[in-house]
């Protein structure tokens, strides 16, 4: 049955999930270095940036969005889309005002 | 293969499925912090320099720690589903006490945290933090909601996780059916995610 196959794809070794972890940690790193460095607007564009990173490895693989179905992917893309939408809205009416 | 055999054994489960709705839930719940997160960046647009302020007083170490430990507690989640997809039971039920365990020392450092704010005079409705300015107000406001929010998530997710060392224990849980441990799972991650936007939000504010 396919949708058991799709299950047993899932399971790799545990050797890319510490590579994953250690990226985790060392771009958690990096975030808090960024942040004692003063370079203006960027600093919050680029510690959400960085954390946008972390989301999609997270997302990808301990959340195995990778191996899913296509469906998985067309799913969760729709519903930050209209998380951003919301917030694009909201700026666009927001910082004019 | 061996799970085309359980296929044929448990012809009313749909694993797919099962994750399919977790996902949807997920999404909701996306959209619970998601409301959060538009709140705080409408007000830190507003009050940029009292939220500077007031995110000084955090203290960014525990911040970065306690994030190390829930990206740790999350690998250990994966390493408890791998294991009971190889059939080793002890090694699985092991991770999950391990994720239940890490997820303990998160909430005792928020405890931490929060009762030294409370004996600084810093907590909704305090004299001291109602003497200071409005965007400062509303920064702690933001703070204890969310990562108070964050904190119940938390807290659910070991409970969780708990029943789900039950369910290993008693074998609902098997090598060919553990999909309930999955989804589990995917909510430990989103929680995870979220906190991974948390942490630079509230701490790192330079």
């Amino acid at each position: 049955m396919d949708k058991h196959e799709t299950s047993a794809e899932h399971s790799h070794g545990y050797g890319i999930y510490i590579l994953v972890w250690l990226a985790l940690l060392s771009l958690t790193a990096i975030t808090v270095a960024v942040a004692g460095i003063d370079i203006g607007r960027f600093t919050v564009a680029t510690a959400l940036l960085i954390a946008c990173f972390k989301s999609f490895l997270v997302l990808n693989i301990f959340m195995h969005l990778k191996s899913e179905s296509r469906s998985f992917r067309v799913f969760v893309g729709v519903a930050i889309f209209f998380l951003a939408i919301s917030f694009i809205l909201l700026f666009a009416d927001y910082s004019f005002q | 293969m061996i799970s085309t055999q359980a296929a044929e054994v448990h012809v009313h489960r749909d694993d797919v499925g099962s994750r399919m709705g977790m996902w949807l839930f997920l999404f909701t719940e996306l959209l619970l912090f998601g409301g959060m997160f538009i709140l705080y960046s409408v007000y830190r647009f507003t009050y940029a320099e009292e939220f500077h302020r007031a995110a000084k007083e955090l203290n960014t170490v525990v911040g970065a720690f306690n994030t190390a430990i829930l990206l740790t507690s999350s690998l250990t989640m994966v390493f408890s589903i791998i294991a009971i997809q190889r059939d080793q039971k002890s090694l699985s039920l092991l991770m999950q006490a391990l994720t239940i365990l890490l997820g303990l020392f998160f909430m005792v450092n928020k405890y931490f945290e929060w009762t030294s704010k409370f004996h600084h005079g810093i907590y909704p409705g305090s004299d001291e933090l109602l003497s200071r300015s409005s965007g400062e107000i509303l920064f702690f406001g933001l703070y204890y909601v969310m990562t108070g929010l964050h904190g119940i998530h938390v807290l659910v997710g070991m409970i969780l996780i708990a029943i789900m060392s039950r369910f290993t224990i008693k074998d609902l849980i098997t090598h060919d059916n553990y999909v309930r441990l999955e989804n589990i799972g995917l909510y430990w991650h989103l929680v995870d995610i979220i906190w991974i936007f948390l942490f630079p939000l509230f701490y790192l504010i330079t």
